[in-house]
């Protein structure tokens, strides 16, 4: 059969679908979505539709991103326009199949918005409302839309005609074609993606290889993970266009084995383009054969990088090398070798799809095109986004992630993890591009984003990132091994309270250490959040050292829990629960926490009644309270020990 | 092959698990072509079928690949997946990632310890439960998570953490 018969029969399988006269229940089921409880959501509509002996057509979609409102379920009835529900529970769903599917009621107060063209009353369009509004979806454009699991699908939607495309055309034409949509490395670095192809592809040598990097290591990233659930095959047809442009004949997808769901999605995506003849010898009758496999990671950071995740695949352990020689030159099995992350992967294919001019007509003139981000941490809505470059911070954080957790107010905004940095509030408005994030002493790294409020300590989250960067660097080079080291001993005095005048210039002194002397991006990276946050939040680190005080009261051996006698009601709630048995006091007696006894896990704050509210949270003062248990009403003005 | 580093009352069990080491380790082999770049998947399928890696196997898998056995180690030891003592019939990861941190990862890591009664890294005598601390899942708009075999839970507050862990046992 050849493509041009299978676009066919997948368009007409498409259109079928869409035309269906039988309804259709779109259910958001990727990782994120089953964490939520996408599967008893499954299980629930199953049963419901069998019970009233319902016909209806449910396929389980990626996510759309908005992962505040897991678990995602859409109807689609006939005639009618999609109408996306929000926080759908086993429960919730019986009730709209009751009420949509039979009694012909779209229940406005359970929809999030509609998709697509028309209107239905009461029920406002998704992509106007303020999180997608602002979006713009060219990588996550099939995510949600689309059956995963079916190669049809993406094929209807223009699927794997970029490879057609690329396939008639000289490598060197797709190399300036890339180069021409501005398109820079997704990974983090942002080298620019058609230099790097042309590197490789001139590079001597007959045997060549690609990678793609999904070891998504970045905690608190999970762009990679949702993009190859979702839409597997635009990840694939861009290898495809990538191996075909730069010569190779074999590639490596190196993914995480974190993302079970992503590894056999990948896997099905492989045996059917096989099925398609879109992968192995002669691809689609032509000269272009190539051969992909699976390598799935093993747990370590550090193999993100390019030169240490090539020595995974060779069965190694995970450790950089120097460069030069680069991996274009000397890579895989000391052949040239080009390797790419994930989302770059997936932009190859739409921009051999629809073309180089449309895709640099978004982004800025440094940044051409969109970029996804996971918004997550102290944000209403968390979920996935995608953005054209140039949107600043605080259209992201404000607009489509709805602002602070519990309006709370903004502290900080991490990008690119561990190797970046933490901004504050001065950068709301800075345009978020590779130079300008640079600038401002962050990266934009994979496209993790973490927003902070004021209930976050700086302190904490350095010593955090550089906890983790110690427990992951590889200890090949001294500097990343010992330098970590040093630095985050430094931190954990500062935050427990043994911080002494000169540790914030001593930290800034090994940072430097530690970022000239370290071998690959881990090590060279690692000082950055321990700079921005010093350069950005010195004042909390001098409360930390000088009033041995964590301002945010975060770090627990310098805060206090005391139970307020003019509130304390006397209850014995938190005296019951008190894991240490640090609460002294009886019925209808004040309480009183025995600072000695006291580990400071928070239980007597979150059970203390919302309406007494009589434990506080302190730090670096002590307030009035008795130091015995007194009855209640006799407390107000016992006074204080002197500190 | 017994491990030190196990409990007397966990070699019983151990044991039991290990007997067929070998026919079992072959079958796996047999699927392999005895090429360096196949290390980590054989260490990774083995892994999987005996919960860690017994001693044994790495020497049958060094001899396999022609490989020193101090490589096979080398590696074993490098990667977090890996385990060199069994680990619990269930194992309860519990993220640790940025977006799980600022949510409060810590007391949720305290109330599975206090639940099971071991610390990270630990497993239960009795070889039901292990715990472990990971560094990220990517199910970060939902922090934060823990993951008990292939079910991920997500937006967990100490008080659920005690659900999940009372049905988890429920399905013994």
């Amino acid at each position: 059969m050849s493509f041009t018969d299978i676009q066919k029969r997948a368009i007409t399988e498409w259109e079928t679908l869409q035309n269906s006269e039988t309804p259709r229940i779109l259910v958001g089921a990727a990782t994120c979505g089953r964490a939520a409880g996408a599967e008893a959501v499954l299980a629930a509509v199953d049963k419901e539709l069998r019970r009233r002996n319902i016909d209806a057509i449910v396929i389980q979609v990626g996510c759309i991103g908005l992962c505040y409102a897991e678990p995602l379920v859409d109807i689609i009835k006939p005639g009618r326009p999609r109408i996306c529900y929000g926080n759908v529970t086993p429960e919730i769903i019986a009730q709209l199949i009751e009420d949509y599917l039979v009694k012909d009621n779209p229940r406005p107060d359970l929809a999030l918005g509609t998709i697509g063209d028309g209107v239905v009353d009461g029920i406002p369009n998704l992509f106007q409302l303020p999180v997608l509004k602002s979006q713009v979806r060219i990588i996550l454009r099939h995510c949600g839309f689309i059956d995963p699991t079916n190669i049809n699908h993406y094929i209807a939607c223009g699927g794997y005609g970029g490879l057609l495309k690329a396939l008639g055309v000289k490598p060197e034409e797709i190399i300036e074609e890339i180069k021409r949509s501005g398109l820079r490395g997704r990974g983090g670095a942002g080298f620019p993606t058609g230099q790097k192809w042309d590197f490789c592809r001139k590079s001597p040598g007959e045997e060549k290889y690609i990678i793609c990097n999904a070891d998504e290591g970045d905690p608190g990233a999970f762009m990679n993970r949702s993009l190859l659930e979702g839409d597997p095959h635009s990840v694939l047809e861009g290898m495809l266009v990538g191996a075909y442009t730069i010569g190779a004949k074999e590639g490596y997808i190196y993914c995480r084995a974190e993302y079970p769901l992503a590894l056999e999605r990948l896997r099905l995506a492989l045996r059917q383009m096989e099925q398609y003849k879109l992968i192995g010898n002669n691809i689609l009758d032509s000269h272009f054969s190539f051969h992909l496999k699976i390598k799935e990671g093993a747990g370590a950071f550090v193999c993100g990088e390019e030169t240490a995740l090539m020595a995974s695949i060779e069965g190694k352990r995970g450790m950089p090398r120097s460069r030069p020689p680069f991996p274009a030159v000397s890579g895989l099995w000391g052949k040239p070798t080009n390797i790419n992350n994930v989302e770059t992967w997936a932009s190859v294919a739409a921009i051999m799809q629809e073309g180089a001019n449309w895709y640099a007509g978004y982004g800025t003139e440094g940044s051409k095109g969109t970029k996804t981000f996971s918004l997550v941490g102290k944000v209403e809505r968390t979920g996935l986004i995608e953005v054209p470059f140039g949107i600043t911070m605080r259209q992201i954080i404000y607009e489509i992630g709805g602002g602070i957790l519990k309006e709370k107010s903004f502290k900080g905004v991490q990008t690119g993890g561990p190797s970046g940095g933490c901004l504050p509030s001065d950068f709301l408005d800075t345009p978020v591009d590779y130079d300008s994030l640079t600038s401002a002493g962050s990266i934009m790294g994979s496209g993790g984003m973490i927003v902070m409020d004021e209930e976050t300590c700086m302190v904490d989250i350095a010593r955090f990132f550089l906890s983790f960067v110690q427990l992951e660097s590889c200890g090949k080079c001294i500097p990343c091994r010992w330098g970590t080291k040093q630095m985050l001993d430094i931190l954990e005095d500062i935050a427990n309270g043994r911080g002494r005048p000169g540790d914030i210039e001593l930290l800034q002194e090994l940072a430097e250490s530690v970022k000239d002397g370290s071998l690959c991006g881990l090590g060279q990276t690692a000082p950055n959040p321990v700079l921005t946050s010093i350069r950005y939040f010195r004042d909390e680190y001098k409360a930390h050292i000088e009033e041995k005080r964590c301002p945010a009261l975060v770090c627990s051996a310098l805060i206090s829990y005391y139970i307020d006698p003019e509130k304390c009601q006397g209850c014995m709630i938190c005296l019951r629960s008190c894991p240490a048995g640090a609460i002294k006091g009886g019925k209808r007696v004040v309480h009183v926490i025995d600072q000695d006894k006291c580990t400071k896990c928070g239980t007597c704050l979150s059970l203390c009644p919302p309406r007494f509210g009589a434990v506080v949270k302190t730090s670096g003062e002590r307030p009035a309270i008795p130091e015995e248990p007194v009855p209640i009403g006799s407390a107000s003005k016992t006074p204080s020990d002197q500190q | 092959m017994a491990n030190p580093s196990v409990a007397q009352d966990t070699q019983v069990l151990l044991a039991e698990r290990e007997a067929p080491v070998e026919e079992r380790l072959n079958e796996i082999l047999s699927s392999y072509q005895g090429k360096e770049e196949e290390l980590i998947p054989i260490l990774q399928q083995v892994q999987q079928i005996f919960g860690y890696l017994p001693e044994p196997a790495m020497k049958r898998i060094a001899r396999f690949l022609k490989l020193p056995e101090s490589t096979v180690f080398g590696v074993g030891t490098f990667y977090a997946q890996f385990k060199l003592v069994p680990s619990g019939r269930n194992i309860v990861k519990v993220c640790r990632g940025t977006a799980c941190h600022v949510r409060g990862a810590a007391s949720i890591l305290g109330e599975v310890e206090k639940q099971l009664g071991i610390k990270s890294g630990e497993s239960t005598p009795d070889l039901e439960y292990s715990l472990e601390a990971i560094a990220c899942f990517g199910s970060c708009a939902l922090a934060p998570v823990i993951v008990i075999g292939n079910n991920v839970y997500g937006r967990m507050t100490p008080t659920k953490v005690k659900e999940v862990l009372a049905n988890v046992g429920g399905e013994r």
